[in-house]
């Protein structure tokens, strides 16, 4: 296990160095440079910002140097707001987005497995096709219009919350709901699908035949042996959660790292977009990890290889 | 279930042919251009004049929404189609071949898979322009990849079975194999995903468009009208509940359609929805 850990670890090095490699050119080769304003700079002036920041260097060294100083832990400044360390920008803005998409999982958790086992227990009943509309909804519905239809009812209409800004506690509860939206659609569908799969097995018979309650047999018995499907895409949509955080970041204008993604890559912010993707790049790493250690943990049968 | 039987996939499929229909002929279904502007008439709620009013410059609503299904669903098809045939080509390669050329592919697979796809789509629309191509390119790359897979996986299964084998015992080669004996015989979980490929392709595009790097003005797609309809939404509100609305229903319909699809072409797959 330890074993399994650790080579997984040590085979994250290259993919994050692929993903880095890809990402500085991409950027780099795209038009446009982070000191464009509205006038032009005479070109002594220019001259000399390349210089400072090492942008006159040939690409290829230019990356070098920028893996160099990673390695030792240098993130760098950023070039939009100067002079902070873009490992003090990622630092303030990493939590708020691991905060709303924590939330956002354990709200499409709690609410979707018992969702999904309800539509599965009252099969083809009004409330079975009633859970599964909103499931489908929930997954046809892009993230800006579940903000919008949420803003405009319970901000603006009813006042209820804030409809954006990051200032009181009730800031939160808009953002959670639109992020969670996407998820609990997809873990309530795939609980009833597993559940109506459980339901048909031979221990099933049995617990009904020893007189055990509908709910009993449900939630003690079924429920058990459908939750390992639902357990493996937690991990694929946690790790959706925290890139898709990045439009709801915008859209409710909170201090995230999707918030400082968007604006880096519009403002050529080399440095920023490149520590924000790392830290994704990490993020998503150890969630998949997570999710193959869970895996083995729910199914013995299954065996951790690398 | 029969396809013909499942009501609401039927449904779905004219909803979709009535959008279609809608978007190819709309010189022709419309009163207005969709970028006429008219400052005397901005802001206006749904009437006769304007059925589903005007928005900041006055522009019909109801004219934009229907140009807006025009570039919506090109992209969403254009795109699923890019990625259909390079995935299906890669996929199949990988799957038949075997050895190295499939670890090379599918390590090239792995690569975009570990990249998030929005932000892959924001660096790659930086770097080809904010264009129709521009935008093909962006989602097309990133969608590519699911197609690969999916159909590597199948051509895995097809090949150990006795058709292709006896394909190849009487000298057929490689390449029509494939083409003519394994795709053919794989088409049931590839028309599926494209149902799925299309909304999620149509969704990517409105959200580069809702970020503000979708299409340029005044051309517009529903993720722009949607952005400007969110700016605006306190004040009027029918400029976001209109483009979102038909997005919606379209992406409901695209779902329902799907699992028509998946019940009629692989019925041991059930997801219970259909009514």
């Amino acid at each position: 296990m330890a074993i399994f850990v650790l080579r997984r670890l040590l085979s994250a090095i290259p993919t994050l160095l692929l993903l880095a490699t890809l990402t500085f050119f991409l950027l780099r080769l795209a038009p446009g440079g982070p000191f464009d304003g509205d006038r032009a700079w005479p070109p002594e002036i220019m001259a000399n910002i390349q210089a400072r920041y090492g942008l006159d260097q040939p690409l290829p060294a230019q990356f070098a140097r920028w893996l160099g100083d990673v390695s030792r832990g240098d993130l760098r400044e950023s070039f939009q707001y100067i002079g902070r360390p873009v490992s003090e920008i990622i630092s303030e803005s990493l939590p708020v987005s691991l905060m709303l998409g924590s939330w956002a999982m354990l709200f499409a958790v709690a609410l979707g497995i018992p969702l999904g086992c309800l539509a599965a227990w009252k099969r083809n009943t009004w409330l079975d096709h009633s859970a599964m509309f909103l499931a489908i909804a929930g997954v046809s519905l892009p993230s800006y219009l579940v903000a919008s239809v949420l803003i405009l009812v319970f901000a603006l209409w009813l006042g209820w919350v804030p409809p954006a800004l990051w200032e009181e506690p009730g800031s939160a509860i808009l953002p959670v709901l639109t992020l969670g939206s996407r998820p609990l659609a997809i873990i309530a569908r795939l609980t009833r699908a597993s559940m109506l799969e459980a339901l048909s097995g031979d221990y099933i018979r049995t617990a009904y035949g020893k007189g055990l309650p509908d709910s009993r047999v449900i939630f003690k018995h079924a429920l058990k042996n459908s939750v390992i499907p639902v357990i493996t895409v937690i991990g694929p949509l946690a790790a959706n959660l925290v890139t898709g955080s990045f439009l709801v970041e915008i859209v409710f204008q909170l201090p995230g790292m999707g918030k400082h993604f968007v604006q880096a890559v519009l403002n050529r912010d080399y440095p920023l977009v490149m520590g924000v993707t790392l830290v994704y790049g990490v993020i998503l790493i150890l969630s998949n990890l997570l999710v193959d250690l869970t895996y083995a943990w729910a199914d013995p049968r299954i065996r951790l290889e690398s | 279930m029969k396809f013909a039987r499942n009501r609401l996939a039927l449904l779905s499929l004219a909803f979709i042919l009535l959008i279609g229909a809608l978007a190819v002929l709309a010189p022709w279904v419309t009163r207005y251009s969709y970028e006429a502007q008219d400052i005397a008439q901005r802001l206006q709620p749904p009437s006769w004049e304007h059925w589903l009013g005007t928005d900041t410059l006055g522009r019909d609503l109801y004219s934009r929404i229907v140009y807006g299904a025009r570039m919506s669903l090109a992209v969403g098809i254009s795109t699923a189609l890019f990625a259909l045939v390079l995935g299906t080509a890669t996929g199949a390669v990988a799957g038949y071949y075997g050895g190295w050329l499939d670890r090379v592919l599918m390590r090239l697979v792995d690569i975009f898979y570990i990249f998030p796809s929005l932000l892959l789509a924001i660096l790659l629309m930086l770097l080809l322009g904010r264009g129709f191509l521009g935008i093909l390119l962006a989602i097309g790359m990133t969608a590519w990849v699911t197609q690969a897979r999916l159909v590597r996986a199948q051509v895995l299964q097809a090949r150990e079975l006795s058709y292709v084998e006896a394909a190849r015992a009487i000298g057929v080669s490689s390449l029509a194999v494939i083409g003519r004996h394994i795709l053919p015989n794989i088409w049931g979980p590839i028309v599926v995903s494209l149902t799925v490929q299309i909304p999620a392709n149509i969704m990517a595009e409105s959200f580069l468009s809702f970020i503000g790097l979708g299409l340029q003005p005044p051309f517009s797609s529903w993720g722009t009208l949607a952005a400007e309809g969110f700016r605006a939404m306190k004040s009027f509100p029918h400029l976001i509940i209109f483009p979102g609305g038909v997005l919606f229903v379209t992406m409901l319909a695209f779902n329902y359609l799907g699992d028509g699809l998946r019940d009629w072409l692989d019925p041991r797959h059930d997801t219970g929805v259909g009514f």
